[in-house]
């Protein structure tokens, strides 16, 4: 692997929730456009990361730096203007709009224009408006849901409300990707092209960290793995080392497994 | 198609003083139609960000209260001798303020509640409502408490060239309060179809989601209830300038009751619900006055807003507007109604 810029570092980050521990000490970096997995048996720990790193969540110690900026006390919609965006395991969409509106509310950091030039109906205003119909279509097609576009966004499977998410969190212009379990609820075929989907945004330039139960999803898609275990790191690197490690093994496994 | 019916409509609201010469009937009119734009104002918080506000009788209130204070004059002293003597301005000029301090307040309820939102705004709102009340009360020497503050002096239209117009008549008051609630009526849909109302429409379908996009939700909020406060206090000052005695008991809570009446049972959330529903209850009472006795009058009004809200759970406006979709083309029915209520949160 060639040497690459930093984009994000997670510097000894710890969350307790009262006595219980979420995370403890969890340290690793992401490269620009690297496409980075984090895995790990459920309540590993890996939403309760995502959350941290998104600032919805406070570390009760250590420190999120991305891009050089320390994230620490950031509001979410402030860690969204640095280009961090993230995606959601439930709640992806807004529901009660067609798809097409959802995508212009996402398209927020991009459209902002003054209030009164808006109420006023000024050129300046109806001129953004137009660039804002037009990307939140070529968004559309780009995760190719065209023929759902104005259909309530609530009404589709889910399977399509992961694109409609992800189709809204590139709308916010990420610089990374936050992807939290973007391929559950698809069947094989739709996750087949979704891998395609999540290559082609990192071919875009955006660095990726994706949360996922799929391994064989995470296998394809990753440059690297980390591997969560009762709120700490049990391993890190490419996915022919993760797919070998004894303690990786073990997590999923268990002990006998492991000595089979 | 759309603008035609809008100009029919806008052209029939114009001609009823031509033909209407009933003057209890029109006074019933222009205090609905202030009302109207009251339950408006209230409808951009409730029905675009889905904050009630059950004080919103307070900036309404306020306006009312600093419109005629301005137009009136006050001289009251201060603490250390002062004394802040004020010379009566033109009513136009206390229209102007009653916007800008009804906006003021509406910007620190808003900061100091949407820090947390949801009840606490509710409450903070009843509250706020509630020490304005008592201060308007028992603040005698500026605003004579009790005994309410009358003559106040009827709005006065400058003309360029031709000197004043002051709006005496019922026909003069009803065409200013239609062309106020016009221009609210533009302002709040030019709003909710901009940018910053689908920023609104976001926060209020999932919270979570919409910050993660980039929204703001202090500022959002903190916006929409600075506007929605300011239209509420030009609503406030129309009503002074107009029955020209205000009192304490502007502020009481069945007020802000009425507006959230209006509002719901006209459908939140739709520019329209407002205005039907405001239409409705607020002439309703003169329409039941001759055929019933007074305490009749109060239960059939109560039937009235149970059977439309039985019939038409999300209020006029939207469920007929969907029935109306839905007969002409298989456009996707709503999600029920009990699902759009509960914001679906992310677990942390």
């Amino acid at each position: 692997m060639t040497a690459r810029n930093i984009a994000m570092t997670i510097d000894q980050v710890a969350v307790r929730f009262g006595g219980l521990v979420a995370i403890s000490d969890m340290s690793f970096t992401v490269g620009e456009g690297e496409i980075v997995s984090l895995i790990g048996p459920n309540g590993a720990g890996k939403t309760t990361a995502f959350n941290v790193m998104t600032g919805f969540l406070t570390p009760s110690a250590g420190q999120v730096t991305y891009q050089g900026t320390t994230l620490t006390g950031l509001k979410p919609h402030e860690i969204a203007d640095l280009g961090l965006i993230r995606t959601f395991q439930r709640t992806s969409v807004f529901p009660n709009d067609t798809v097409y509106h959802n995508l212009l509310i996402g398209l927020h950091r991009q459209g902002r224009v003054r209030l009164l030039d808006a109420i006023l109906g000024l050129p300046g205003a109806r001129a953004s408006e137009r660039k804002l119909r037009q990307k939140a279509g070529e968004l559309i097609e780009w995760v190719g849901l065209e023929r759902r576009a104005h259909d309530l966004a609530g009404s589709l499977s889910y399977g399509e409300q992961r694109l409609v998410g992800v189709a809204l969190a590139l709308a916010a212009e990420p610089s990374m990707l936050l992807l939290d379990e973007p391929v559950s609820g698809m069947n094989a075929s739709e996750t087949h092209r979704f891998v395609e989907l999540v290559r082609s945004i990192r071919d875009r330039g955006i660095t990726i960290l994706l949360v996922e139960h799929d391994m064989p999803m995470v296998m394809t898609v990753s440059d690297r793995i980390v591997v969560l275990n009762y709120g700490r790191i049990i391993a890190e690197g490419t996915p022919d080392v993760i797919r070998n490690d004894p303690a990786v093994i073990e997590a999923y496994l268990g002990h006998g497994a492991a000595r089979a | 198609m759309r603008a035609v019916i809008t100009i029919l409509l806008v052209a029939a609201l114009a001609s009823v003083p031509l033909w209407l010469r009933d003057p209890y009937l029109l006074n019933a009119l222009i205090t609905t139609g202030i009302f109207v734009i009251g339950a408006m104002s209230l409808n951009l918080l409730l029905g675009f960000t889905g904050q009630l506000s059950l004080g919103h009788i307070a900036f309404f209130g306020i306006g009312a209260y600093v419109s005629a204070l301005t137009s009136l004059g006050f001289d009251v002293g201060l603490p250390g001798d002062l004394r802040l003597v004020h010379a009566p301005w033109p009513p136009i000029a206390g229209f102007v303020l009653a916007i800008l301090v009804a906006g003021l307040c509406g910007y620190f309820v808003g900061l100091l509640s949407f820090r947390v939102r949801g009840a606490y705004f509710v409450i903070v709102t009843i509250s706020f409502a509630e020490v304005v009340r008592l201060v308007a009360l028992n603040w005698v020497e500026l605003t004579q408490g009790p005994l309410a503050l009358t003559n106040i002096p009827s709005i006065a239209l400058p003309l360029p060239g031709f000197g004043e117009m002051t709006l005496r008549t019922k026909m003069h008051n009803y065409y200013l309060v239609l062309v106020v609630a016009l221009m609210a009526y533009l302002l709040i849909a030019r709003l909710v179809h901009s940018h910053f109302g689908r920023a609104m429409r976001g926060l209020m379908e999932n919270e979570t989601l919409a910050v993660s996009v980039g929204i703001d939700v202090t500022r959002t909020l903190t916006i929409a209830a600075v506007i929605s406060a300011a239209i509420a206090g030009a609503a406030g000052s129309l009503y002074a300038h107009y029955i020209r005695i205000i009192d304490p008991e502007v502020f009481a809570f069945i007020n802000t009751v009425t507006m959230v009446i209006m509002v719901i049972s006209g459908g939140k959330g739709s520019l329209a619900g407002p205005v039907v529903g405001g239409l409705i209850f607020g002439l309703l009472p003169v329409a039941l006055r001759p055929v019933m006795a007074p305490e009749a009058q109060w239960i059939a009004y109560g039937g009235v807003l149970m059977a439309i809200l039985f019939v038409l759970p999300r209020g006029i406006v939207p469920s007929l507007a969907q029935r109306f979709s839905r007969r002409r083309s298989n456009a996707p029915a709503l999600a029920p109604v009990a699902l759009t209520e509960t914001g679906a949160k992310e677990p942390a």
